[in-house]
């Protein structure tokens, strides 16, 4: 009776798995705390992770997540879903790099550090990586401001990374009241652009062997190679502090409502006008930064500065994009971009903005309507007065072979992963 | 009626003798009160005024300081840090002062978190001011130091 009784047990867990390896996934009931569109709805992957920044997921499912700060030994997260439930129960931390960059290419993991960008080769079917690191590109300036280094790969061999300006504005004195602007930009040289590599040389010197793509760029955390149409997208962090170094020509609010996030097409040889110029969304246009003698108003020098293809508030901080290539959500997001705003800390005395995940959608290298919230409720707070107050901030963002939407948050390290039923 | 109405007249007769004795033993007593005592209760009786003074150094944190570390002194994670309770707010104010007028960049660590960026030199705030501001925040945010005065900012400065 006894091993009849088992044996009935065993049958039934045998099925109950083979229920779970089909591939329905159960989404949290109360959607990992986000408001979604009609018919999506949403998991925690993973929690806790630590102050997780870009992601990547491979062929076979697994997940990849770089740190800004090494935890439990390791930059790099690795993680396995095993039993197929869609959540992940292999969690490894790996690789004494830290810092933001991270994609999937080419059988490696490339890691952009904050002055390096390495790479792991992944041997067929390994978790971790067993190799050790090989530095792709190195002799980056250690910076205390716009310091990462996202990266993005074409389908030619090259390798995209954003140097970012260690500056707001290009002042004389950093970010400091009366100091004017340099005329011509010094950083310009090695920083505030788009650096191009060949993704398989090892030891490349920024300076003796990096490319600048493109240059004017402040800060894009947001980088990503469409491969659809073959072209390079990234979008910028704005200038700040218009109100608090030129009380005489912005108030607060102004503030912060300028400059708007730029969503840019980078050509080789686009110029997109930092420092001495912004965009304003109001008056659609770029106008010349107050360090540089521009009142809000006037265009001058800025009418040669390549214009962005898009406008989003100002300092909402846009920390990753993501063109959709999945068959699981619906038609009208085949080919758009999702994009991550990470959240504001520079609109106070004004509220923040931001905390959300946006969707264009494209038609061809071009949007094709105006964006719209797609994923919210990640502060857990309907108003953020100081970034503090939120709980998550979407940082990063990644597809699955599935077509899910991997959605990463820095403060804490959550994984969100967005799936789409229909109901 | 005619009764009632004599009535009437004695009832305010009365009343307005009762009245007239309380009233003098008010006079009295006021003639008893100093006439500093009655300047006081009179400015208290005043129209009500804002009901604390502002913190003079509110203002110059809103100015100089609240774009970075936010109305409520919380800091922005990874970048700002935070001035509340466990921060350097509490540290020797000469050091405070130096950090106003030095500004800071690069990695720091405050209550278990790192934060990089680039705080400006505030030198060229006057002595009241930077000891104004930093008096406000020891103050504030849960904070409670010992303010900063304008003299011990100058003997900063100069080194002593």
């Amino acid at each position: 009776m006894k091993r009849i009784f088992f044996g009935a047990i065993g049958l039934v867990l045998l099925g109950a798995c083979q229920l779970n390896s089909n591939k329905t996934i159960n989404s949290d009931v109360n959607n990992a705390e986000l408001i979604l569109p009609e018919g999506f709805s949403a998991l925690v992957f993973a929690d806790s992770l630590g102050h997780a920044r870009h992601l990547d997921v491979n062929s076979n499912g697994d997940v990849y997540v770089s740190l800004s700060r090494v935890k439990n030994g390791g930059g790099l997260v690795c993680l396995r879903d095993k039993n197929n439930d869609g959540r992940a129960d292999e969690i490894k931390y790996h690789g004494i790099y830290d810092g933001t960059g991270v994609k999937l290419h080419n059988g490696y993991v490339y890691f952009g550090a904050d002055t390096v960008i390495v790479r792991y080769k992944l041997t067929d079917g390994e978790l971790v990586p067993s190799h050790d690191a090989e530095i792709i590109a190195a002799g980056f300036d250690h910076q205390n401001q716009h310091e990462t280094k996202p990266i993005t790969f074409d389908q030619e061999g090259n390798m995209y990374v954003t140097v970012g300006a260690p500056a707001n504005a290009c002042m004389e004195q950093v970010r400091t009241k009366g100091s004017p602007g340099m005329d011509p930009c010094p950083l310009l040289e090695l920083h505030g652009g788009i650096w191009r590599f060949k993704d398989d040389v090892l030891n490349q010197d920024q300076a003796k062997d990096g490319y600048r793509y493109a240059t004017g760029i402040r800060n894009a955390v947001a980088i990503r190679w469409n491969n659809t149409e073959n072209k390079l997208y990234a979008i910028q962090h704005g200038r700040d502090q218009l109100s608090q170094f030129f009380p005489e020509l912005y108030t607060n609010k102004q503030n912060a409502d300028l400059p708007a996030e730029e969503f840019l097409l980078v050509e080789d040889g686009s110029n997109f006008g930092w420092p001495y110029c912004y965009y304003d969304g109001a008056q659609n246009k770029k106008v010349q930064a107050p360090e540089y003698g521009g009142d809000g108003l006037k265009v001058e020098r800025c009418s040669a500065a390549d214009d962005p293809i898009m406008a989003f508030p100002a300092h909402t901080a846009p920390n990753d994009v993501l063109f959709y290539t999945g068959d699981m959500f619906p038609e009208k997001y085949k080919n758009g971009a999702f994009i991550a705003f990470h959240g504001s800390w520079n609109r106070a005395p004004e509220p923040q903005e931001g905390f959300y995940v946006v969707f264009v959608p494209f038609k061809d290298a071009l949007p094709s309507g105006s964006w719209e919230v797609f994923a919210n409720g990640f502060a857990g707070v309907d108003v953020v007065k100081s970034p503090r107050d939120a709980k998550h901030r979407p940082c990063g963002l990644a597809q699955g072979p599935d077509g899910s939407l991997y959605i990463s948050d820095d403060v804490n390290g959550r994984i969100y992963r967005i799936v789409y039923s229909g109901k | 009626m005619k009764i009632k109405f004599n009535h009437l007249i004695f009832s305010i007769l009365l009343g307005g003798l009762i009245l007239s004795c309380h009233s003098n033993t008010e006079k009295k007593k006021v003639e008893a009160v100093s006439s500093e005592q009655l300047a006081t209760e009179m400015s208290e009786n005043l129209p009500v005024q804002p009901a604390k003074k502002e913190h003079p150094g509110k203002a110059v944190y809103t100015q100089y300081c609240l774009v970075c570390h936010q109305a409520d002194g919380s800091g922005v994670p990874n970048m700002h840090p935070p001035l509340g309770p466990g921060s350097w707010v509490g540290k020797d104010p000469k050091e405070l002062v130096a950090l106003m007028m030095k500004g800071l960049s690069g990695k720091i660590e405050v209550n278990g978190e790192v934060y990089k960026s680039y705080m400006p030199s505030h030198a060229k705030l006057t002595n009241n001011e930077i000891a104004n501001v930093l008096s406000y925040i020891r103050s504030s945010f849960g904070n409670d130091f010992e303010p900063v005065t304008a003299d011990f900012v100058k003997k900063v400065k100069s080194g002593r």
